[in-house]
């Protein structure tokens, strides 16, 4: 091996900044998982009937479902019985009122990871709800959005607060017996976010959830429901990280976004659960379903994901375009290194007239990785003029990764147009020597070469991430910002 | 400035380079010629630091460093450019930002302070009028969609950035037309000064119609076996490569 390409080995070495544990009690419950359970999780967050009959039957249906296998991942069965299925931070009697009242640990944990929760040093524009293990810890601008008449709250207080909306349109994107995970979901979920921005409003600020994984041995299960009604807009945003653990840890979690008429809905992800050590040992194993709705007609879902985490992602956040000339994007950036495996891309489902998706996924592979685009478009008899672009690219860099492309199409309506362009290139020596002989260093040019592939879809994040986003990049694969 | 002395490289096993001397001072156009596969773009891509190629013997010093010692980078922030014969497509980096990250590493390693955006786009277009490049350069991403004449020019610009104390052009005469090829040699030329040299490598007597060069050499099966003034380009052009291996021989 030539010295050169050591160096970009030694550039790729991954170092993961998020991996301390918070040492805070928690009140769990013990490993397993029967009705007993379900119910249990149910009780403590004082739900309503309806919501423990709609878990339960979630369960028994899970109960009836195999684990996919299709996806081309590789891993150990996950031994369901052995995860505890709620953990939450042990807080004093009643739940926090305000930010004062939260255990500073908490405020400490946030602000180490760069999501300071005191409002007066938030990113200005950008309210935040805070999710540590199964629990909602704070959500920021709480008031300011109010008087927008914006709902953004934690999942439990939206099924305390407004639980006549969490009926109507929970599960309805992502009916609970939609997939394995979903089923699992459905049934154990503790918390997450919540979203209602009302008719006409363009939400004033960026909303965003953090989720952290802090307890050992516990899965993640969090639920995220946003809800654009009529001409609504809103820009919504979840980052992700997680402690280094020698196990696996299961984060299955479902989101369900829907767009009535007019109405926009822009997500996005900055995915950086802890991937696991650079022999494959530990990492998050994150099996996510995702989907959003274009319910009503002229409503746009975009979603951006940037996934540099996990040992293993299996994800394809999807649109459902039902609306006449609604509009569904998917621009994904999708990183992996060392033994991580990623199998992610979308669905989008054409089924109004004039409807149109763009796809644009970028994959990233380095190390031992496995890197799967799978995407379906379906076209459906109804949706006459329908309209996809699809484009997949990927980049390999060193001999022993590996990048597979999936894509899927079935077209039922003949006036529908679908296009689909893929490439896989290498990093070549040839780009790096041609820096270097610039006088430009390694790692510059390593992050360069990367960060340009990688544009297109950075274009597509909010201002304040799309920085985080590429330094991110940076140190998933040269343990530097650079 | 520059001093090979009995270089020889193998790659993949075979050797190219046999025993090669050359010595280039200040203020001088070297021209190297030679046929198809005489080793001429191997030592232009040693020179410059590539590593798929093994030095067996020799050394190179560069302006009395030792050159084979310094990383590829180094070479380059020391003054060493080379133009390259097949200039690579890197999409989605622009081809300015490039320039400007090549250019303030090169200043970094000498001590210097970063160039000012205002200064360096000043700079920048006033090379770009001179190398008769549109304004869409500024924008275009790093060679990728560039003509092949495109990315030549696309070379000369940065080495006018750059300003190296050595540039070594590797055919970048190739796949010109006769326009492109008189703003090319017009940007070598203007960067001839005494304290400076070029070393080009080239097919064709051509080139140096338009950039005289001090000394031309024969290359060939890994040596030098010619070495004269500007003339030899011209009886080259005329009687061909055989003729020198002939003399050689006899």
């Amino acid at each position: 091996m030539s010295s050169k390409s050591q160096d970009v080995e030694a550039l790729l070495a991954q170092k993961y900044r998020h991996g301390f544990v918070t040492d805070i009690e928690s009140d769990s419950l013990p490993p397993g998982l029967d009705e007993t359970v379900v119910a249990a999780i149910s009780r403590k967050k004082n739900e309503p009937r309806f919501l423990l009959e709609w878990r339960l039957k979630a369960f028994r249906h899970w109960l009836t479902m195999k684990e996919p296998n299709w996806a081309h991942v590789h891993y150990k069965p996950i031994d369901y019985q052995d995860i505890s299925y709620y953990s939450a931070p042990r807080a004093p009697k009643n739940a926090p009122k305000s930010l004062d009242e939260v255990d500073p640990k908490l405020l400490a944990t946030y602000a180490k990871l760069g999501i300071p929760l005191h409002e007066r040093a938030r990113l200005a524009g950008v309210a935040v709800d805070a999710v540590f293990d199964s629990v909602s810890v704070a959500t920021t601008f709480k008031e300011k959005l109010g008087k927008a008449g914006v709902i953004f709250c934690s999942f439990s207080d939206a099924v305390r607060d407004h639980p006549g909306l969490i009926e109507r349109y929970l599960g309805s994107v992502v009916p609970p017996s939609d997939n394995f995970f979903a089923a699992l979901n459905s049934a154990v979920f503790s918390d997450g976010s919540f979203v209602f921005v009302p008719p006409g409003v363009r939400c004033p600020m960026e909303l965003s959830t953090y989720f952290r994984i802090n307890a050992a041995k516990t899965g993640q299960f969090e639920r995220t429901l946003i809800i654009a009604a009529e001409a609504a807009s809103v820009s919504y945003l979840e980052g992700c990280t997680a402690p280094m653990r020698d196990e696996n840890q299961l984060h299955a979690a479902v989101v369900e976004l829907v767009a009535l008429d007019n109405a926009q809905i822009k997500y996005s992800t900055v995915q950086n659960w802890y991937p696991g050590d650079e022999n494959g040992l530990g990492g998050i194993f994150n099996f996510v379903t995702k989907r959003g709705e274009c319910r009503g007609h002229n409503s746009k879902i975009s979603w951006t994901q940037v996934e540099t985490g996990s040992a293993i992602t299996w994800k394809y956040p999807s649109c459902i375009l039902k609306g006449d000339n609604s509009v569904g994007e998917f621009y994904s950036v999708a990183v992996a290194n060392n033994y991580q495996q990623a199998d992610t891309g979308t669905k989008m489902i054409h089924i109004g007239r004039n409807t149109k998706s763009t796809i644009v996924s970028k994959g990233i592979s380095a190390g031992h990785a496995e890197n799967t685009y799978r995407g379906l478009v379906k076209i459906l008899p109804s949706a006459a003029g329908a309209r996809n672009f699809t484009q997949c690219d990927s980049l390999l860099m060193g001999p022993t990764c590996a990048a597979h492309t999936f894509p899927y199409m079935e077209v039922k309506n003949p006036t529908a147009t679908v296009e689909h362009e893929a490439s896989t290139s290498k990093i070549g020596e040839d780009q790096l020597f041609y820096c270097l002989q610039r006088g430009i260093s390694a790692e510059d040019a390593v992050n360069m070469i990367v960060s340009g592939f990688c544009k297109v879809v950075f274009k597509e994040l909010p201002m304040e991430f799309a920085v985080e986003a590429q330094n991110l990049l940076s140190v998933s694969l040269e343990g530097a910002v650079g | 400035m520059l001093k090979i002395t009995d270089l020889s490289a193998r790659v993949g096993g075979k050797d190219i380079l046999k025993g090669v001397n050359l010595e280039v001072n200040a203020g001088e156009v070297h021209a190297i010629m030679g046929p198809n596969g005489s080793g001429k773009s191997t030592l232009a891509q040693i020179l410059a630091g590539r590593e798929d190629y093994e030095v067996t013997g020799g050394t190179v010093s560069f302006e009395g460093r030792d050159l084979l010692a310094m990383p590829t980078e180094e070479r380059a922030r020391a003054g060493l450019f080379l133009g390259f014969q097949y200039p690579v497509e890197i999409p989605g980096v622009n081809n300015v930002y490039l320039l400007k990250a090549a250019l303030n590493a090169k200043r970094k390693a000498a001590g210097e302070p970063e160039v000012d955006a205002y200064e360096f786009l000043t700079l920048i277009r006033q090379k770009m009028k001179f190398m008769q490049m549109s304004e869409s350069f500024l924008t275009r991403a790093v060679n990728e969609g560039f003509s092949g004449g495109e990315k030549k020019r696309n070379e000369v610009l940065q080495m006018l950035v750059l300003e190296p104390k050595l540039a070594i052009l590797d055919e970048t005469d190739s796949g010109l037309d006769i326009d492109a090829l008189k703003v090319v040699s017009a940007g070598v030329n203007s960067l001839r000064d005494p304290t400076r040299a070029v070393v080009l490598v080239t097919h064709y007597q051509r080139l140096l119609d338009y950039v005289i060069p001090d000394q031309v050499h024969v290359l060939s099966g890994g040596r030098i076996l010619k070495s004269g003034d500007s003339s030899l380009a011209r009886e080259l052009e005329k009687r061909g490569y055989d003729w020198v291996l002939e003399t050689r021989v006899a």
